[in-house]
């Protein structure tokens, strides 16, 4: 049988999707999802190459460029939406800092009584837990508000648009998502409501495309060039598969290194396994369990450690 | 010959070798070996090797006395001097070689590290702790992005003036691009490795996709210390037509304008004569003189800077809306430099001041780049993974 989701590292110098079709047997054509590449979407020559089988791209970025010609109140509408989003990811951010500083600071006492300390600790974090989940919550009233009042399902434009994405899904033997931009990834995503229909297809998913298909969204980079460096939640994602939080390019993008920032990170996020997809990291998924690839990595509370030492084909997956 | 004595070398590696047979050849398989200058936790020690009545460390560290005399190890020609330099500290210099009376300056024989400007060559030092940021260095995995040149009519200077551009990687006639105008742009790539800088900024998704064009002065001396024909020929002609020729964002908040020393002064001239046009600014150790009261003490090209810099005091208005200052602390402009920021701020702009411990020279400009551009023209890091 068949996994229901397999997650990849990033394809751009190690590609991988055409070891995982021809591992499963997978038969064409393909669907591709690539909006996240924005303007370029479109440029997926590669990825059809390293598939080797008939593929068909899903054009979501190209076709919401089009229903926003056609539909300019609804258009209008998603801009106002990611406006007040964009302002909220903003004000969470205001306060993300001083609680996530708290945190760090008190992970930096050392030679205190433990006793005095540790729950000091697990209250700073829990507060941040909170701030994380109030967030998220209010991410979702503004989506909701914006579904309600809305109702994009039920506009002709993109009615129409969505049945033909799903005829194109019903026909794939896969769905493979790419990375790129996340939030407009996702947003796309859900503008055509394709969670439902991806649910009952195996999806191929890496970088940008794993954090979307997750439950939950969160942005990360511990050295950027600018600001401190917090992971920020950002939405709530497809919800296609439970339980891992990914996180493409782990090992360029968190200092893996160090075992306390991991460690603070793992315990911000314990409710999932944070799974560092490093090039070359596959993991699957299907009711019942997921299997790591050889070399898979998590992120604990005691710092970066293996998940699982299991390398069976996906199909024998429990 | 007179000198110290053995105890007067606090480098440990240094006296061992100095215990040692002294020769050409054992002096430059100790530089191979440990590098020079010797670098520790504290410390610098230059070191010279070679006959000699007195060496002495020219270096460009403000504040400084500006030669430091070598010691000579009695009975050798091994020479030796000590600097307590700060953690990070990068210093550019040169040896100061007394043979019969004459005193030559010289490239560091024993030091590899050079460092390159429109003048010719410095030797480098690099104290504990710097180290040059991998994102200076070519990266292979990084896509390239392509100069050009572009032919650009001046009515204002009356010539046709070539400018080279840059494309980022992967650059589409469809896209839409910020832009930044940069001065001494050749210079900038030549020696702050401007090139190598951007492609890795944008592959790292630091930077956006972004145009710069690379422009270069006639008479620099005559058109960078405010000259309207150059804010007008940069504002009313070099910009307008890369927007006719390129696919570049006509918004204040995507157009930059960047440049260092005199070319920093041409920026924010610029940017003063056409308020509002330049959203984003990118000063590098302007040399931004001033005279609040009596006359300068600088070099007369300065004059027309001082008379720019003394109306833009009185009166800066509000030239742009974000800008980004570096400066040296090792450099005489540092002190113009820091007064800047109060002027920026209460011309309320959005200001990001950084000091580093270098001097008034490219790599400094170099090292400072990521900071500056990623500030002014930020990248999608955060939000895309690919």
């Amino acid at each position: 049988m068949l996994p229901r989701v397999i997650l990849l590292g990033p394809q751009r110098f190690r590609p991988t999707v055409g070891e995982v079709v021809r591992d499963l047997a997978l038969e064409a054509p393909f669907a591709l999802i690539t909006a996240g590449w924005k303007e370029r979407e479109g440029e997926d020559e590669e990825l059809r190459q390293a598939l080797g089988r008939p593929s068909y791209n899903l054009g979501l970025y190209a076709h919401a460029s089009a229903l926003y010609g056609e539909d300019r109140e609804l258009h209008a509408a998603i801009r106002a939406r990611q406006t007040r989003l964009r302002d909220l990811q903003e004000l969470y951010r205001a306060r993300l800092e001083p609680a996530m500083d708290a945190v760090y600071r008190l992970e930096g006492f050392v030679g205190k009584e433990e006793a005095l300390v540790h729950p000091e600790r697990e209250s700073a974090l829990e507060m941040v837990r909170a701030l994380d989940r109030h967030h998220l919550g209010r991410v979702g009233e503004i989506r909701e508000e914006h579904r309600t009042r809305h109702a994009p399902l039920d506009r002709e434009p993109v009615a129409r648009r969505r049945e033909a994405m799903a005829t194109r899904i019903h026909q794939a033997g896969a769905v493979f998502i790419a990375g790129g931009h996340v939030a407009l990834l996702l947003n796309r995503l859900r503008l055509f409501d394709l969670a439902p229909i991806l649910r009952h297809k195996l999806v191929v998913a890496w970088s940008a495309g794993a954090m979307a298909a997750s439950e939950r969204i969160v942005l990360f980079h511990d050295h950027p060039p600018q600001g401190r460096g917090h992971a920020e939640v950002l939405d709530q994602g497809l919800s296609l598969f439970p339980g891992v939080l990914p996180l493409p390019h782990a090992s360029a993008r968190l200092h893996l290194h160090d075992p306390r920032r991991v460690g603070v990170f793992a315990r911000r996020f314990s409710d999932q396994r944070s799974v560092a997809l490093d090039p070359g990291a596959r993991v699957a998924w299907r009711a019942g369990g997921w299997k790591p690839h050889e070399g898979v990595r998590q992120l604990t509370a005691e710092g970066v450690t293996p998940w699982g030492m299991t390398n069976a084909p996906d199909g024998d997956a429990a | 010959m007179s000198g110290e004595d053995l105890a007067a070398i606090h480098d440990a590696r240094l006296r061992d070798l100095a215990t040692g047979a002294l020769d050409d050849a054992s002096v430059r398989r100790f530089a191979d070996e440990h590098g020079v200058p010797l670098v520790s936790a504290d410390r610098v020690t230059f070191v010279y090797y070679g006959r000699a009545d007195a060496v002495h460390l020219r270096h460009w560290v403000y504040g400084l006395p500006g030669h430091q005399p070598f010691s000579r190890l009695a009975g050798t020609n091994l020479w030796f001097r000590e600097v307590n330099l700060p953690p990070k500290s990068r210093v550019e210099y040169k040896l100061e070689v007394v043979v019969d009376g004459e005193g030559q300056w010289h490239l560091d024989p024993l030091n590899p590290r050079r460092a390159h400007d429109p003048f010719g060559a410095n030797s480098v030092c690099h104290g504990p702790g710097y180290v040059r940021p991998a994102w200076t260095l070519p990266q292979p995995d990084a896509r390239s992005g392509a100069l050009v040149e572009v032919a650009v009519k001046s009515r204002v200077f009356g010539e046709t003036r070539r400018v080279p551009l840059y494309l980022p990687a992967r650059f589409r006639t469809t896209g839409r691009y910020p832009l930044l105008v940069v001065h001494d742009g050749s210079d900038y790539v030549d020696y702050a490795a401007l090139e190598v800088v951007l492609d890795n900024l944008i592959d790292g998704l630091e930077i956006p996709p972004l145009i710069a064009a690379l422009s270069n002065p006639g008479e620099r001396l005559v058109e960078y210390p405010g000259d309207p024909r150059h804010a007008q020929h940069i504002t009313e002609e070099l910009v307008p037509y890369l927007e006719a020729k390129f696919p570049v964002i006509r918004r204040p908040n995507a157009r930059g304008i960047a440049g260092a020393s005199f070319g920093a002064v041409a920026s924010l001239y610029t940017a003063w004569r056409y308020p509002g046009f330049y959203g984003r600014l990118l000063l590098q150790s302007g040399s931004f003189a001033f005279t609040d009261i009596g006359p300068h003490h600088r070099s007369r090209e300065f004059d027309p800077v001082v008379a720019f810099m003394n109306a833009f005091r009185r009166a800066p208005g509000r030239p742009s809306e974000r800008v980004f200052v570096s400066c040296g602390t090792y450099e005489s402009l540092i002190y113009e430099n820091r007064s800047m920021v109060p002027f920026f701020q209460g011309a309320g702009l959005d200001v990001r001041y950084v000091e580093a411990r270098d001097g008034h020279n490219w790599e400094n400009w170099r090292d400072r780049l990521r900071e500056g551009l990623s500030w002014l023209f930020p990248g999608p890091l955060w939000m895309t993974y690919e």
